[in-house]
């Protein structure tokens, strides 16, 4: 493949090979000299108080080293703070690393033990006596609201964050409106559960000061500086290293109690101490995410325009508010108009909290959640008003010629939502006729072999590209050796050869010349991080920006060298022209040009650093569509079909972008049919394994058919680009939903609530309008 | 609780000769005593199917088994698989359609994958799906995982 044509090429991984031979280096495979092991206890209690802690048991167990309790982390923790969506109050809400004095989830922190290995370490947890008072437990939003029981006493109440978004007069329009509509939507808890679970290797050097963290990978800067204000070590002391990582989904990497205990552990013993979550700790401590029950009334006139939407979106955040617990209530309400015309709305946001695991984002957070309700909602006004669910899209969709378009103020932060580009209703019908929509017009709830058929559809958009930031430093060591820093991590996404393709490209040159180092805070010592669909949109456009600025220098340099201006030469193909002259061949080629940098007064090679800088979000947007067979006896969904058609601007790598597409699906599918956390009245988690969780597998999922549209760039990056990793599962609940609904609809079935487990399917048939 | 047996197994064709404590996983013993990190930990109860490694032949979860049961016998993880540099007709297939992301779970897709297709020449998509219905992954959405392992196929076996 010649330079300048690796964007929009199917480029294999270039990160492959370690990862199929065995190499890849994991958190859980980093060992060190003279490593100890750690161990966390956990709350067996939903709600108690701890009357005492008594370790002097396990202390005296062969090769125990510490057993650390908030007493003994007091005088340096604090509660970790909110990152992002900070709504006033939420800071009374707050974890601390070790339980102090109550116990609010079961798998709260407790005590952490230190030993010489992982099986000791397990062993002095059973001999660690903490004695607790039991107290009633709250386990859903409705209860909370009542704030019978309180979790945080001081605080008064259990609503730890509120706020209302909204535009237009809604009270008039809902007055005037013809058909008026009120339903209630839950959507389930579920979370992202990536292969390898959490884990952390922390080492400190008393010599020098030096901590080196090796584990958090996702907003390692953000987790730095929490580290540096908490155990006050200097900022240019504390070491933050990614190894490679095994998914992250929005749940791992935000700053977790472990992320003070381990380093802190380490700093205490003067040994490196490691820590590897397991699965069963993974289900009751890492956050959960999705769980949003919604109030909903929706007004149009008789033709089915809408006229008004508004909402109460109550958030279940767990026991204590996480690094980013507004997240999944704040932008199912930012994005619950999706890609219509709605000119009144209003939405309630409230974050409240229960005796359940702290809950943060998973792929597409509060999107799935609001997609579900919208599309759900579309598919019963159209069936009220007797047009077609695809009709009522047809005239309520955004169109083309009203790009860039003003939604109006629907974020929590005050700023006006702006989509930027797109072709909505060529997304629809790209959709429409992948999945061949009229010849299933006379399947729709009918039965073959025993089974109902049902058609679903959905359409979305997605706020991707998060600011305010991002870096790229480009050091050019030879002609043929670029390396390429970045601030941002890779969880799995390919950024080692997506970003080696934007850099070849900007640079015209071979991407085998280029290297991508990431994953350790001191390569760039500033950066937001990898979530949100941001990667490619920030880090990619700071990657053009510092081509351009090497390319910059290069002419500065061999402009010096040839006496004439910069405006009189170019830069192309690896070596310096006089424009105009091309017959006289290169003026200068790199190597002679890296030769002048490096030599002489002032000279600093050629190294560069880019920031890219955006405020506003880019809107990724798109449609799914399924065709289902449901089983009347079993409860069964089978999905027959599945289309994702995705419009991310510009499409950097189709491999890995149809892998986005494909897995995030996947995922979705199984978040959708199988993936639930149940609680009971107790507040126990009654699916803490992967036998009662269960994941979907092969025989689950369906051959997801992924289509990429690159009708829209984005108006807001010099590249084009939009995010591209979320689309895929955010409108998965939804068109399932709709499917469902539409097989069942001889039943008068409405899909309200999620997941579409078998017993769910049975249960509404069982107790629908017309069994 | 701690007692000690000596073990001999061969692992990618090299024999160890090991005292292990009798509670050790074969799990742990192989990424911790041996060192061989590539057989990886996603559920440790045998559900995930990461630490999926051949025991004589047959595609066992590491996760479930002691190391004083594997005592004689020979062993492959995935460290074994390629020899000299080269990767086997599975290994590239799973890099030539994108059947990884994260590499989690990949080792023990290729393990079950490199056991199903000894076993099963030319195998329709419908048998590769149930072959591989005890591995997770949960990137890809296994549609090229199928692809990879239908192509290796085609392409020459494992």
């Amino acid at each position: 493949m010649a330079a300048g044509n690796y964007m929009g090429s199917p480029v294999k991984r270039q990160e492959d090979v370690r990862f199929l031979t065995g190499a890849a280096q994991y958190v859980a495979d980093v060992k060190l000299p003279g490593m100890l092991h750690a161990a966390v206890l956990r709350s067996p209690h939903a709600h108690a108080r701890i009357t005492s802690i008594d370790a002097s048991e396990a202390l005296s167990l062969p090769g125990i080293h510490a057993v650390y309790t908030f007493g003994d982390i007091a005088p340096l923790a604090k509660p970790i703070p909110v990152r992002v969506f900070h709504l006033p109050g939420l800071e009374d809400f707050l974890q601390n690393h070790l339980a102090v004095d109550k116990v609010r989830y079961v798998g709260e922190p407790v005590a952490v033990v230190v030993a010489e290995s992982r099986y000791l370490a397990e062993d002095a947890l059973e001999a660690v006596q903490v004695d607790y008072e039991p107290l009633p437990p709250v386990t859903g939003v409705r209860q909370s609201l009542e704030d019978q029981v309180l979790l945080h006493e001081q605080n008064g109440t259990n609503l730890a964050g509120h706020a209302v978004v909204g535009f237009g007069d809604v009270e008039a329009a809902f007055r005037d409106a013809d058909y008026t509509r009120k339903e209630e939507f839950k959507t389930h808890r579920h979370t992202g559960n990536p292969l390898e679970t959490r884990g952390l290797v922390a080492d400190y050097d008393d010599q020098s000061g030096d901590l080196t963290v090796w584990g958090p990978t996702k907003v390692p800067h953000t987790v730095k500086n929490v580290l540096v204000a908490q155990l006050g070590i200097p900022e240019d002391r504390v070491h933050l290293v990614e190894p490679d990582v095994g998914g992250g989904f929005g749940i791992r990497g935000e700053f977790y109690p472990e992320d003070f205990l381990i380093p802190f552990a380490a700093m205490r013993l003067g040994r490196p101490v490691k820590w590897i979550e397991d699965r069963l700790e993974h289900l009751i401590s890492a956050n959960h995410s999705r769980e949003v029950l919604c109030e909903v009334e929706v007004a149009a006139n008789n033709e089915g325009t809408l006229l008004a939407l508004r909402a109460d979106i109550y958030g279940d955040m767990g026991g204590y508010v996480r690094t980013h617990g507004a997240v999944v209530p704040a932008l199912a309400a930012g994005l619950l108009i999706g890609p219509y015309r709605v000119p009144a709305f209003q939405a309630g946001v409230h974050c409240l909290m229960t005796n359940k695991v702290g809950t943060g984002t998973y792929r597409g957070p509060g999107l799935y959640e609001g997609c579900f309700i919208r599309e759900r909602l579309m598919d019963m006004v159209a069936d009220d008003l007797g047009l077609d669910p695809l009709e009522i899209r047809r005239r309520n969709i955004i169109q083309p010629s009203e790009m860039p378009f003003t939604v109006g103020p629907t974020r929590v932060d005050g700023i006006i939502t702006t989509y930027d580009s797109g072709d909505y209703p060529s997304a629809l019908n790209r959709m429409l006729q992948e999945l061949d929509c009229d010849s299933l017009a006379g399947l729709q709830g009918q039965v073959q072999a025993g089974k109902y058929h049902g058609v679903g559809i959905a359409c979305y958009v997605e706020p991707t590209g998060f600011g305010p930031y991002e870096g790229a430093r480009i050091i050019l060591r030879d002609a043929a050796r670029v390396e390429l820093y970045l601030g941002i991590t890779s969880l799995g996404q390919g950024h080692e050869t997506v970003m080696a393709q934007i850099c070849a490209d900007s640079l015209e040159m071979p991407i085998d010349n280029i290297r991508v180092f990431h994953g350790d805070t001191d390569y760039m010592p500033r950066s937001v991080g990898t979530f949100g669909s941001r990667g490619t949109v920030m880090a990619g456009n700071a990657i053009l920006l510092a081509s351009n600025s090497l390319k910059d220098r290069i002419l500065d340099v061999a402009a010096g060298y040839l006496d004439t201006e910069t405006s009189n030469l170019e830069f192309r193909e690896g070596s310096v022209y006089r424009i105009g002259q091309p017959e006289e061949g290169p003026a200068l080629v790199l190597a002679d040009v890296i030769r002048l940098a490096e030599s002489g007064e002032g000279a600093a090679g050629l190294d560069v650093t880019e920031y890219f800088r955006m405020g506003e979000r880019t809107y990724s947007y798109g449609a799914h569509g399924a065709h289902v067979a449901v089983d009347p006896e079993t409860g069964k969904l089978e999905i027959l079909r599945y289309i994702v058609v995705e419009d991310v601007g510009r499409c950097v790598n189709p491999l890995t972008m149809h892998g986005q597409s494909i897995g995030g699906a996947a995922q979705g599918i199984g978040g959708t049919i199988l993936e639930e956390l149940v609680y009971d009245d107790d507040g126990q988690l009654l699916t803490g394994t992967f036998m009662d969780y269960l994941l979907p597998t092969s025989r689950d999922i369906p051959n997801i058919e992924s289509v990429i549209l690159e009708e829209a760039p984005s108006p807001l990056n010099p590249l084009g680009v939009k995010g591209a990793g979320e689309g895929s599962i955010l409108a998965t609940g939804a068109t399932l939903a709709n499917a469902v609904s539409n097989a069942l609809k001889t039943f008068q079935v409405n899909v309200t609530q999620l997941p579409l487990s078998p017993s769910r399917i049975r249960d509404l048939i069982r107790n629908a309008p017309t069994p | 609780m701690t007692e000690s047996l000596e073990i001999t197994v061969t692992v990618n064709g090299q024999e160890y000769q090991r005292a292990v404590e009798t509670r050790l996983t074969l799990a742990d013993f192989l990424r911790e005593d041996l060192g061989l990190t590539g057989t990886h930990l996603g559920c440790e109860h045998g559900i995930c199917g990461a630490c999926t490694v051949l025991l004589n032949g047959d595609a066992v979860r590491s996760c479930l088994m002691l190391a004083v049961q594997a005592d004689g016998a020979e062993l492959t993880t995935v460290e074994g698989l390629s020899r000299d540099g080269r990767l086997t007709a599975l290994q590239q297939a799973f890099q030539d359609n994108g059947a990884l992301q994260c590499g989690f779970c990949t080792p023990g897709f290729l393990m079950t994958a490199t056991a199903f297709l000894r076993e099963t020449k030319n195998p329709t998509e419908a048998q590769v799906r149930d072959a591989i219905s005890g591995n997770v992954c949960r990137c890809t959405g296994y549609v090229a995982i199928v692809e990879a392992i239908l192509q290796a196929s085609e392409r020459g076996g494992e």
